[in-house]
């Protein structure tokens, strides 16, 4: 899609719905927050030092319930969910391109057999893989014999992986007990809407009872069974991730309610997602012209949200068959073709002692960190900036600037740097397009950072960036990322205390719509 | 009429087949199929035909009016 049309479609509306988020800031912060500023409350980054034992237990290495742990594990979805149960707006269950990555796709469903039969052959392959779910194509718990069939099978021959499902929670509440008992330690449900006159705008059927609903009364049940489901899960003690996509004019100020209502059940991390509606998708949201959020107005917003719950920044929207880190899909490695000709051997052995070279490599991480941050303790500034930094995993700045499919963004103060999303700019799946159009999607994807950490990077895009007005930063390759924004950060204050450089805003940011291309 | 399943529209996602109470339908080469022997278009089981209701893609499930309609048992 053409992004460029999409900023100026949505540059004008954005003014006004920045500030009136603003305003909305304003009304919630009744809660004892000081602000974004100087609360590390982002619980999906939150360190060991900030959640009880028992929680961090379960989440400290589940890339999707931690932001610090994603860097390192890795993901695999099984798609043995076909069936969905109801409609969503963004959702069109026709539509399969393996070009493409977003929710509700898939390239083949698997056989609970089959699919037990890939996880051991990813584990294998993949060690930091630690943690299963069952996502889609369509609702888990609209398919529960085949859902509950895998976990059954994967907790036999692999009881080391973690099980998580996401589902749109309609029919959660008649499952909560079998989750239990299979010991699902994480679920997420996507919730959109808690009043019925937004979710009709968002749902325009559901299939409950033998019976197609449509309108208020479909949104009425949904939202009944979402919030059951959601306090049933937590009395028990189960994590749960609230997925909310953000629908600009539909539910983007009303997600702050939504925020509201699913703390006060319990939920560990809201994940607020932006709207997926490229018009080549064929959802009634992309056709009929819906957008989706910028980047700035999807940051107000779950800046707002910060200071209720624990927010997910980190989410790629991935298919239900993707397999490995966030961000990268390794999936057609993992073909049933290819993996019913695997020999696969699971060695649980293996797997513990690569996760434990792992974990030094993390405890590293996070030492250097905060060596860095105690040499910025001394300035004074008030000056908050982005960057972007190019990486493939490990914490490190290890990418080439032209072979990064996705950037992820740092948000830089005298606090330290805290990550606050990613800026897709990988190539379109239309092809066609030449090196120079490459180069202004990745400038206007991360326009609003003031400079981009790399491994490398040529001389003409180097160029482009600095007019841009984009600092390329190759002097910190291969070292670990907070520990060097913190020691760029603090060499900026310097150069703008000096009178060497003068601090400027910088401008808006698209979020990038469509396709990802696989690793493959 | 049975109902039938227009193959070229079907997702192949299954979730009409566990809803239909007459287990009229299954898979046949990635497509679901209704035997047309077994429909019944759910009179005496639910107000309206679970495979369309459940379908997520319209005008997928339609009354198949090259055969006679269902009669209902007297």
């Amino acid at each position: 899609m053409d992004v460029s049309a999409l900023d100026e479609a949505s540059s004008a509306a954005s003014a006004v719905e920045i500030g009136e988020i603003r305003q909305v800031i304003a009304e919630h912060k009744g809660c004892g927050t000081s602000g974004a500023s100087g609360k590390a409350s982002c619980g999906s980054q939150a360190s060991q030092a900030k959640l009880p034992t028992e929680i961090w237990e379960k989440v400290k290495n589940h890339p999707c319930y931690s932001e610090e742990a994603h860097h390192h594990y890795a993901r695999m979805h099984v798609a043995v969910a076909p069936a969905c149960n109801m409609q969503c707006n963004y959702c069109n269950r026709k539509y399969d391109c393996a070009n493409e990555s977003r929710p509700g796709v898939v390239s083949e469903k698997l056989t609970p057999e089959q699919a037990a039969k890939k996880v051991l052959a990813v584990a294998s392959a993949i060690p930091q893989m630690t943690v299963l779910g069952i996502a889609g194509p369509g609702d888990p718990l609209a398919n529960p014999k085949r859902t509950f069939k895998t976990f059954e099978l994967v907790a036999k021959a692999a009881p080391d992986i973690k099980l998580c499902l996401s589902t749109n929670g309609l029919m959660l509440p008649d499952h909560v007990d079998t989750i239990a008992r299979f010991k699902i330690d994480h679920v997420t449900i996507t919730i959109n809407m808690i009043h019925p006159e937004i979710g009709a705008k968002i749902y325009p059927w559901i299939f409950y009872n033998h019976t197609r609903y449509t309108g208020l009364e479909a949104a009425t049940i949904l939202n009944e069974r979402q919030l059951q489901g959601l306090e049933m899960l937590t009395k028990r003690g189960i994590l749960c991730k609230i997925n909310s996509v953000m629908i600009p004019g539909i539910n983007d100020h009303h997600l702050v309610e939504v925020n509201k209502a699913i703390k006060s059940r319990g939920a560990f991390l809201h994940n607020i997602m932006p709207l997926i509606s490229a018009p080549e998708h064929g959802t009634v949201f992309g056709l009929n012209g819906q957008r989706g959020p910028i980047s700035r107005e999807l940051k107000a917003l779950q800046d707002v949200c910060e200071g209720e719950t624990n927010m997910m920044r980190h989410c790629r929207q991935c298919r239900a068959d993707a397999v490995g880190l966030l961000g990268e899909d390794r999936g057609a490695e993992f073909t049933t073709e290819k993996i019913m000709a695997m020999d696969v051997n699971y060695d649980l052995e293996m797997r513990k002692a690569y996760q434990a070279k792992v974990e030094e490599k993390r405890a590293a991480k996070v030492a250097a960190a905060q060596e860095e941050l105690a040499e910025l303790a001394s300035e004074m500034s008030g000056i908050k900036l982005l960057v972007a930094v190019a990486t493939r995993g490990s914490g490190l700045i290890n990418e080439h600037f032209g072979h990064a499919k996705e950037f992820q963004v740092y948000e830089l103060s005298t606090t330290g740097a805290k990550f606050v999303g990613h800026r897709r700019v990988d190539h379109y799946c239309r092809g066609g397009y030449g090196q120079e159009e490459n180069l202004s999607t990745i400038i206007r994807a991360i326009n609003d950072c003031h400079a981009v950490f790399v491994a490398k990077i040529g001389g003409c895009p180097k160029s482009n960036l600095l007019k841009a007005g984009i600092e390329p930063v190759e002097h910190y390759a291969y070292e670990f990322i907070e520990k060097s924004a913190i020691a760029w950060f603090k060499s900026y204050l310097d150069k703008v205390q000096s009178g060497e450089i003068q601090h400027v805003e910088k401008g808006e940011a698209a979020i990038r719509q469509g396709a990802m291309i696989s690793a493959a | 009429m049975p109902f039938k399943i227009i193959a070229s529209q079907c997702t192949s996602c299954s979730a009409c087949e566990p809803e239909c109470p007459n287990v009229a339908i299954s898979e046949k080469g990635g497509a679901f199929v209704i035997d047309p022997k077994k429909c019944t278009e759910c009179i005496g089981h639910f107000d309206e035909p679970q495979c369309v209701a459940v379908c997520p893609v319209d005008s997928t499930c339609v009354v198949d009016t090259s055969l006679p309609r269902y009669q209902a048992p007297a």
